[in-house]
């Protein structure tokens, strides 16, 4: 191994990663409150602060709700600014991120997925992120430390893109990403500044020419001004593909919005988000040596939803199992399965359709599991349907 | 901006200049616009304004039409301590990191989002000491949504949701210490003012905005929807709150109390409450013993700030 | 961030691509909105008594009081709101409501 070789490897956890990044990307403002497994993110950055690694204001708020709203305030200021939470800490967060993003506040979240009280959990799920999936963030899924990492570096160029200004949101899997450590590649410093060079806020605060942020509108023109952001909206998947092929210039790692494996000729496809595609891939890849067609989609997008990309992989396909791990109580079935019966159907589409719904509050979610999903999407081909439309995987009943 | 003196010594020496503009929506009469007003002639340097929903919000940002001459933020009730740290903290890195101009940073909040909603952003950010100024207009209820109760409602008031009934005669809480709540994270600079003193209110502005450290100025401002009376009688009644001990004018510095307006002969407190409908029921016979506990409370609080300040003991 | 002409959007002549990103506007725009028609009585100053105390100036809500040279002062009507203020702490009496 070179020398340069050796300086790009590291062995980190998702949380070590991501505060990594967030050191890489020499943010001006932190502003977070501690939350499980969201800490070792905050500890990370305030040591690196502590000891002149990272020239920047770290600030523990006294709630999520006021971190958000420090927030704001340091991005309309012109600051690069992050911040980090999870689960309840999201919760308490949801009504200030509705105004970070129609405030049009470039800011990047990374969210380590955790489930909702109660009963109290702090173990994997993705109940919380679901919970804020319209308040019209960028949501970015990480499937595994690597991805933790570069998508951290890649939110705070899409985020302050110009043509944007959109908060965006990195998710890891609380524990089974932010508390893993795997080996990763990472970049050098300068490649990092030269990919993420601090711009100017267009819109930043300025007494010699004063702007109002955050006015009251009526009814005659609210509307107006959420037609407006949906426009930013359409503009993100633009913006992230440019900001994937330049960072494919310097990484050498290629991302779209969507991950899929083996979907090209697939029969069966699993619909996954977070570090589940990895060991659906896993699985796959076993099925595949026994010439069972089954294929993975994982959505790296979660919001904007990329629905045409969708499309386009499912176009042939059979059978498709879409894995949940958050529910919609009393609606029609988990959020990513409505979104994705919704893109089918908007596109005349009727493949046979399943949703899983699985490892709320961190339940595991085994080799054996996904084999057993693969085994049921076969049955369901040859059955023309599943036994039922929404299964709650791995309930005892 | 004009170069001024520090401090103002008649009303002669206040600038010209407006910060703050006309066409606003706020009630005729309104003691919080005239509070902003004050507040805005202060301002020494380039100044920021972050505001807290509530009136002085919505009735100066009615899009298009915004009532302020400087820059101005407004995100949500509970939040405004916690947006204007993010501001300055912000503005303090980046003038380290690259040199941008700092600003100072003021934030408007009312009653309601001050006493109550926003109180824990507001002790967060006096514990962690950011440079900023918070001014509270005190109107005593939540007027924007038309009077209902708050933390700062005095005993015997009554609002929408603490109406005087026939079994319950108003507010049935003392007001909150707000100012005492404020004085205990020890930050520099604490005071209290009155839209009648337009003097004191001005120069505690300026002299909060010379501190590098978080400071907190407590503001009374009558409210003729909410209060229940004509609105030409808007400075007499926040005259009449200093001059019967109702407010007390007085600031809190490094911990140390020192009384500003020092009322020797206070003013029979009846007085304050007659020519206002929200107390009007207390003159009654039959709320003898609400208006009763007013008065002590009154008492109280000015007899404790005569020792506070008399002991010379950090509060 | 554009200075909107904020009559034109008063009309209604705007769409979602003319209005200001995220309603950010450059400020002040309010004196576009002139609260005149709020009044329903007037103050006239006599300035034969206005011994220019500035108390009318310093404590108008509207900054409808406009501070002329060696403390003269006039009444902008174009934001008054007759809310009495001024006359009430007039200390000569020099300012009085009448009716619109």
């Amino acid at each position: 191994m070179s020398k340069l070789e050796y300086v790009r490897k590291m062995a980190l956890m998702g949380d070590e990663a991501v505060a990594y990044a967030v050191k890489q990307a020499d943010v001006d403002v932190i502003a977070a409150y501690p939350i499980t497994p969201q800490t070792i993110i905050v500890e990370r950055l305030s040591k690196y602060v502590a000891d002149g690694e990272l020239n920047a204001s770290f600030i523990q708020a006294e709630s999520e709700h006021s971190a958000l709203s420090i927030c704001i305030g340091s991005a309309l200021a012109g600051a690069r600014t992050f911040t980090s939470t999870a689960s309840q800490g999201l919760a308490l967060m949801h009504e200030v991120l509705y105004i970070a993003s129609s405030m049009r506040a470039p800011i990047v979240m990374a969210i380590a997925n955790r489930a909702l009280n109660s009963p109290l959990n702090i173990h994997c799920d993705h109940s919380d992120i679901m919970g804020a999936r319209d308040t019209g963030w960028i949501h970015l899924f990480a499937n595994n430390v690597q991805q933790a990492y570069d998508l951290t570096l890649m939110a705070f160029k899409i985020s302050e893109d110009p043509d944007l200004l959109i908060p965006v949101s990195v998710n890891l899997d609380g524990f089974i990403l932010t508390h893993s450590i795997e080996p990763l590649e990472v970049l050098l410093d300068e490649e990092v500044h030269q990919f993420i060079p601090h711009e100017p806020y267009p819109h930043e605060i300025d007494f010699g020419n004063p702007l109002a942020y955050g006015v009251m509108a009526l009814p005659d023109t609210y509307m107006e001004f959420k037609r407006q952001f949906q426009e930013a909206m359409l503009k993100v998947p633009e913006v992230f593909h440019k900001t994937t092929r330049e960072f494919y210039t310097i990484s050498g790692r290629t991302y779209k919005s969507l991950t899929s494996y083996f979907t090209e000729d697939a029969e069966a496809v699993v619909i996954a988000l977070g570090s589940t595609v990895e060991t659906l891939k896993y699985v796959a890849r076993k099925f595949r040596e026994k010439n069972i067609k089954v294929g993975v989609l994982g959505l790296t997008m979660y919001r904007p939803f990329p629905e045409k990309e969708i499309v386009k992989v499912l176009e042939n396909v059979r059978c498709i199992a879409v894995l949940d791990r958050a529910y919609s109580y009393g609606g029609v079935g988990g959020p990513l399965y409505t979104d994705i019966l919704a893109s089918l159907y908007k596109n005349g589409m009727k493949p046979i359709v399943a949703d899983f719904v699985y490892g709320l509050g961190g339940r595991d979610f085994k080799l054996t599991d996904s084999e057993e999903i693969f085994r049921k999407m076969m049955k369901a081909i040859e059955c023309n349907g599943f036994e039922r439309d929404i299964y709650w995987w791995g309930v005892k009943e | 901006m004009t170069t001024v003196e520090k401090y103002f010594k008649t009303i002669s020496d206040v600038p010209v200049e407006d910060y703050f503009a006309p066409g606003h929506r706020l009630c005729a009469g309104c003691g919080a616009s005239i509070a902003i007003k004050l507040a805005m002639k202060a301002i020494k340097s380039p100044t920021i304004v972050v505001n807290a929903t509530g009136c002085i919000e919505v009735a100066t940002s009615m899009f298009p039409y915004v009532s302020w001459r400087v820059p101005w933020v407004h995100v949500a009730f509970e939040n405004t301590a916690a947006v204007a740290s993010g501001i300055s903290e912000g503005l303090k890195i980046l003038n380290k990191k690259r040199g941008k101009i700092m600003y100072d940073v003021i934030a408007i909040g009312g009653d309601g989002g001050t006493f109550d909603i926003g109180l824990q952003a507001l002790s967060g950010a006096l514990e962690r000491g950011h440079k900023m100024l918070y001014i509270c207009y005190d109107n005593e209820a939540y007027m924007n949504t038309g009077v209902q109760r708050s933390g700062a409602t005095p005993i015997g008031a009554v609002t929408t949701t603490s109406p005087a009934g026939e079994i319950i005669p108003g507010k049935r809480e003392r007001k909150k210490d707000l100012i005492g709540i404020v004085a205990a994270h020890r930050i520099p600079y604490a005071a209290t003012a009155s839209i009648s003193h337009p003097l004191d209110f001005i120069n505690k502005v300026r002299k909060a905005l010379e501190i590098n450290g978080p400071t907190f100025i407590h503001v009374i401002t009558p409210c003729t929807l909410g209060w229940r009376y004509p609105p030409s009688l808007t400075v007499k009644i926040a005259r009449l709150a200093v001059e019967t001990r109702y407010f007390p004018v007085f600031e809190v510095e490094d911990g140390r109390v020192k009384i500003n307006i020092r009322v020797s002969r206070p003013k029979p407190l009846e007085e304050f409450l007659q020519v206002q409908g929200r107390f009007r029921h207390l003159l009654d016979d039959r709320n003898r013993d609400v208006l009763e506990a007013l008065k002590k409370q009154v008492e109280e609080n000015w007899n404790k700030l005569v020792k506070l300040e008399e002991l010379g003991v950090y509060i | 961030m554009a200075e909107v002409d904020v009559k034109k959007i008063a009309r209604g002549d705007f769409t979602w691509r003319s209005l200001p990103l995220a309603a950010m506007i450059k400020v002040p725009t309010s004196l576009e909105y002139k609260t005149s028609d709020w009044r329903i009585e007037k103050p006239e100053i006599d300035q034969s008594k206005c011994i220019k105390c500035l108390l009318c100036w310093i404590y108008c809500p509207d900054m409808s009081i406009k501070r002329l040279d060696e403390g003269r002062v006039e009444v902008d009507y174009d934001f008054c709101k007759g809310c009495g203020i001024c006359a009430e702490v007039c200390p000569t009496k020099a300012i009085k409501m009448v009716e619109e």
